[in-house]
């Protein structure tokens, strides 16, 4: 990287200077961030004994996630978890980001994206843990109703369940999801939708053939932003599932720290990556058809 | 614009779906009780004493502070580098780079505090605040990048060259000149890295060894049903914490777009 400091090579000046200005955070990242990450890639094709580290490279690892049985169940369930909540939250963003954009004063409207935003940078363990108050079995939704006279005894569907890990999950980064919609809102020249209503669209036309197609990149941008963190969750599993309906941080953590093989833990960590960039280069795809349909 | 009722009625509903949860914590704060359920029992202070009380407690804060001040600091001069050279230089590799810097926004947390595991105890390092400090500044540093990259996209570059113009060497354009502009966004980015490291939980619990930090200590009194009283009472402590940062980290940086002439987008992100 610093070999471009070499004026031979690079002539201009700027590039030199541009280089050297990012060298400091690029080296970080480089140590901190590269080189882990290879490490585990590594790690990932050698086997785990209890002699240590083979130094052999070998496929076994990726094949026992791939196939066994208890690593597809819960990597399906992370998957549908994070689908689920990406779904559930982007769907109920857009209504939000919509009004606020197109409906609230100019003025107003960094006053209701602060009033959105707040709740995420509370403690997010508190958050999480705030639902399982509310969801547990004596938790707030059971003892109000109970003292309210609705039901007789405690519900036992609420707690406990995936469905109450997506109903955190989806609280959790909701704000994730309305701001990219927002964004992608507010570039829309207002006039295209004039255009549309002269032509004769009703609004609800409009809406579909216009103003939905041209905010897909927001859309698309809050649904990575939704699903990346999410299918990556270890609290959520922990707290709200009790520990037992782990999702793949949890299972990860398992392998590599209370089992002690690295080189499985490994394997499901770059697992896990790569769903995440299949599920990323798809949906940036899609963006990118989206973005050619509109010239 | 026209107003639209029903749509106007689903915001609100929806903003209190988002603060419904956390209302819940003054409630049972106050609320003289063991158990956090209904009916309330009446008002207390009692677990605000409690929580201040615990020795613990404030070992873990203090570890936390160290923590949050150290990455805040280093992760927001590691952004002031990346956001200068991405905002006035033109370089080879500059899209590589960049993504590598960013890419802890979109990793999940469990796989880059895995991965710094592995290394760390490869080359043997004891695990501390210190390494700690280390996996925040990486997850930090994209979030002060962004903050920062706005706030130089809006300098005025012929303000940089009267400067020079005037005889002023790169040094000391930068501190007279580029600095106090950046100024706010400077701030904001060290306030939202503060109440990042200190939100953080994942990296603090694997990479902490036996030193116990705030979301640490907060994640080990869930296990006990009877501290759950206190931990409300410190949640509500915490919230009204970060509001008052986040307060003063959306003034700096309205009064940056002001200060630059700068149209008002609205937003961290």
């Amino acid at each position: 990287m610093k070999s471009g400091s070499s004026p031979g090579r690079f002539g201009n000046p700027e590039a030199t200077n541009g280089l050297l200005m990012v060298s400091p955070t690029a080296i970080y990242a480089t140590l901190l961030l590269a080189a882990p990450l290879v490490a585990v890639v590594v790690y990932s094709l050698m086997v785990d004994s209890k002699v240590g580290l083979s130094s052999g490279l070998t496929f076994a690892n990726y094949i026992e996630v791939w196939t066994g049985r208890i690593y597809q169940a819960i990597m399906m369930r992370s998957l549908t978890v994070a689908s689920l909540v990406t779904a559930i939250t982007v769907l109920l963003a857009y209504p939000v980001a919509y009004f606020v954009s197109f409906h609230v004063r100019p003025e107003r409207k960094s006053l209701w994206l602060f009033l959105i935003t707040i709740p995420f940078w509370t403690s997010y363990l508190i958050r999480v843990f705030l639902w399982k108050v509310i969801l547990g079995y004596n938790g707030v939704i059971n003892s109000g109703l109970l003292s309210l006279g609705i039901i007789d005894e405690p519900l036992t569907v609420i707690n406990y369940s995936v469905g109450s890990m997506v109903a955190t999950l989806a609280h959790a980064y909701a704000p994730f999801a309305i701001l990219p919609i927002f964004v992608s809102l507010e570039k829309i020249d207002r006039s295209f939708l004039e255009a549309g209503q002269d032509l004769g669209e009703s609004k609800l036309m409009t809406f579909w053939r216009v103003t939905l197609p041209l905010s897909m990149p927001g859309v698309i941008a809050a649904v990575l932003i939704v699903f990346i963190p999410t299918i990556g969750d270890y609290v959520t599993p922990d707290l709200i599932g009790g520990g037992k309906i782990p999702m793949i941080a949890n299972m990860i953590e398992g392998k590599m720290l209370k089992q002690n093989d690295k080189a499985v833990g490994a394997a499901i960590a770059v697992t896990a990556m790569l769903i995440v960039s299949v599920v990323s280069i798809v949906f940036l795809l899609l963006n990118k058809r989206f973005l050619r349909g509109q010239k | 614009m026209n107003k639209s009722p029903s749509l106007r009625a689903y915001a609100i509903a929806y903003l209190i779906f988002l603060y419904a949860p956390i209302a819940l914590l003054p409630l049972f704060a106050f609320n003289d009780s063991k158990v956090i359920a209904f009916p309330l029992q009446g008002f207390t202070t009692n677990w605000f004493a409690e929580m201040w009380a615990d020795q613990q407690l404030f070992n873990a804060f203090g570890n936390s502070l160290t923590i949050a001040v150290s990455a805040s600091i280093l992760s927001t001069t590691l952004g002031i580098f990346a956001a200068r050279a991405s905002t006035r230089y033109t370089f080879p590799g500059k899209a590589g780079i960049l993504g590598l810097i960013m890419l802890p926004m979109v990793l999940p947390e469990m796989i880059v505090s895995m991965a710094l595991l592995v290394v760390l105890m490869a080359i043997g390092v004891p695990l501390s605040l210190f390494t700690i400090i280390l996996g925040h500044v990486l997850i930090c540093t994209p979030f002060a990048v962004a903050i920062l990259t706005s706030a130089f996209q809006s300098l005025d570059r012929s303000l940089e060259e009267a400067a020079y113009d005037l005889g002023e060497t790169p040094a000391s354009t930068f501190r007279l000149i580029i600095l106090p502009l950046v100024m706010p966004g400077i701030i904001s980015s060290l306030l939202i890295c503060f109440t990042i490291s200190l939100d953080e939980f994942i990296i603090s619990y694997f990479l902490g060894g036996n030193q116990t930090v705030l979301s640490v200590y907060i994640f080990g009194q869930f296990r006990f049903p009877a501290k759950v009283p206190a931990v409300m009472a410190l949640g509500f402590v915490l919230v009204c914490l970060s509001i008052c940062l986040l307060t003063i980290a959306e003034y700096f940086r309205r009064r940056g777009i002001a200060r630059s002439g700068g149209k008002d987008t609205g937003g961290f992100l």
